[in-house]
């Protein structure tokens, strides 16, 4: 399977009150097309701030992304929201995700509108999304406050779809939600998944949905990858020390 | 069960009072702007015309607020000058409002030197008594109700452009700003559609709050003689004309006073209670 996406050397480091804190440490990976891609790791380890170097939100101060083959790092302006329309992100917390003073409907399109799709075909689309998530029609007028966190994050996943993108970077999108709640989210990505041949990284600290869910897993520890493997091969056969210790804790 | 019934009654009661005050503060704002938009048409006398031989006549018959020292009407020249201090505090908060939100937007949205720089400069304002400083500029500009707005402009907008910075700096950080960038949206539009309506609430709130704070300011500035030029009828003017007589004739200066005092408890009111109504978190208290 070819390469869709591919990580090299990528580093950032944050600075509090001066002192320099790695969050991402020289990191490799790539991700295959179709495939679902699982990035594990205790708080802190730097799961979510690759996640936002992916999406250019943060910029890293070395390495290079590749999508397609192409260098995506440092792009700017018209490319930059080309690229957005093949890489979208489903956040952790679903209500902070959206404007406050927009309704869900308005949050779905907007993609779509800012990428020149007319109005009313953005309408329609938008509808059609909100069905393939699940929710029925009268939520595209809905607040964010007005709805609860699995809905909202329906409506994240179906803001995600909205430009067919390839790949869907879900930061933590089940770990704000209770536990009936995420089985349904991670159904409904599975299925959309399946659909549509869509990439997933899926980042998250719940082994078990890991090993449910995904092909390959990276372990994440102290802004590193120390692991890599199939879900199954990590899980029986941790060959780290802090992977035995984070399938301890589960099991 | 009992006691949380009537403590819920209560509160709704509180919110009702709220809603209430709101809208007769609101109706009574309303009429002091209708007196100061027509003020040309409802005045009885001519606020400008000269009649000696009436000078200094006492509240009541004729004159009900009595004459100025040219015999002018004072009735008239109140509502008149009502005009002249309300429209110049409007535009003032306006003016303050408009340039310390678009500052306020670029520090916090843009941060690192473009930040820092403008940040010390409205320190700077900041730490200059007010007064002081807007009298220094209205003295170099001159008199004129302009000037004196300028001069109250150039030190009070740094209060909008902390409050804007200060939001925009936690806005930009929420996740629903990097989900409008993901979906393509530019800078310009994440500032007027996402950020500028999820500010405009407190900014607006202040903007209220501080029509009667300039109001009091201009008048202030018009009693030194540094803002509006006579004969123009303006309250702070006006107060200052009459501060001679204030033994022998005392309405000269009184009738603008009152003026002053009313129209500032009115708009500082309905302030205080917009802000009761658009924060809900005020309510449960």
């Amino acid at each position: 399977m070819e390469k869709i996406l591919e990580v090299k050397n990528l580093k950032k480091t944050f600075y509090k009150n001066k002192a320099a804190f790695m969050a991402v440490n020289n990191i490799s990976f790539h991700m295959k097309k179709g495939e679902c891609l699982g990035l594990v790791g205790e708080s802190g380890c730097g799961k979510s701030t690759t996640a936002k170097l992916i999406t250019h939100l943060v910029t890293p101060d070395s390495g290079s992304i590749l999508l397609n083959g192409e260098e995506i790092l440092g792009i700017k302006g018209k490319r930059r929201k080309q690229f957005y329309a093949d890489v979208q992100m489903v956040f952790q917390t679903p209500q902070d995700s959206f404007d406050p003073r927009c309704t869900l409907g308005d949050g779905i399109m907007e993609s779509m509108i800012n990428h020149g799709v007319k109005r009313r075909e953005a309408k329609q689309k938008m509808l059609e999304l909100l069905r393939m998530v699940e929710l029925s029609q009268e939520y595209a007028e809905r607040y964010p406050h007005q709805v609860s966190g699995g809905q909202c994050q329906r409506a994240a996943i179906a803001r995600a779809l909205a430009i067919d993108p390839q790949i869907i970077i879900c930061d933590e999108a089940t770990s704000a939600l209770d536990v009936t709640v995420q089985a349904q989210i991670v159904e409904l990505l599975r299925k959309l998944q399946r659909e549509m041949g869509l990439s997933l990284l899926l980042i998250c600290h719940d082994l078990a949905l890991v090993q449910e869910m995904c092909d390959r897993v990276l372990v994440m520890y102290q802004g590193s990858i120390v692991e890599e493997g199939t879900p199954d091969e990590i899980i029986k056969n941790p060959q780290q020390e802090y992977t035995k210790i984070l399938i301890d804790s589960v099991f | 069960m009992e006691t949380s019934k009537v403590t819920i009654r209560q509160q709704k009661i509180k919110k009702d009072f709220t809603k209430q005050k709101c809208i007769v503060l609101t109706v009574l704002v309303g009429i002091v702007l209708l007196m100061a938009i027509f003020a040309e048409y409802i005045v009885p006398y001519d606020p400008y015309a000269q009649d000696l031989s009436n000078a200094l006549q006492p509240p009541g018959g004729a004159h009900l607020l009595g004459t100025d020292r040219y015999g002018r009407d004072m009735l008239s020249r109140v509502i008149m000058g009502g005009q002249t201090t309300i429209f110049s505090s409007l535009l003032l908060v306006v003016i303050i409002m408009v340039v310390g939100t678009l500052i306020g937007i670029i520090c916090g949205y843009s941060g690192g030197k473009i930040d820092t720089v403008l940040m010390r400069i409205s320190d700077i304002f900041l730490a200059f008594p007010g007064m002081v400083f807007a009298i220094a500029v209205a003295g170099v500009t001159g008199g004129g109700v302009i000037n004196a707005v300028v001069a109250l402009a150039c030190i009070s907008w740094p209060k909008f452009a902390r409050i804007a910075r200060s939001q925009v700096m936690t806005l930009k950080q929420s996740s629903f700003v990097a989900a409008a960038r993901l979906s393509g949206s530019g800078t310009c539009k994440i500032i007027f559609k996402h950020m500028l309506p999820n500010i405009a609430g407190p900014i607006l709130i202040t903007g209220v709050l501080d029509i009667g704070t300039m109001m009091m300011e201009i008048a202030g500035l018009s009693f030194l003689g540094l803002g509006a030029v006579p004969p123009i009828a303006e309250w702070g003017s006006m107060m200052s004309n009459g501060r001679s007589m204030l033994q022998t004739s005392p309405w000269v200066i009184l009738a603008p006073g009152f003026a002053i005092f009313i129209t500032v408890m009115l708009f500082n009111l309905l302030g205080d209670t917009v802000r009761d109504v658009m924060d809900p978190r005020r309510n449960k208290k």
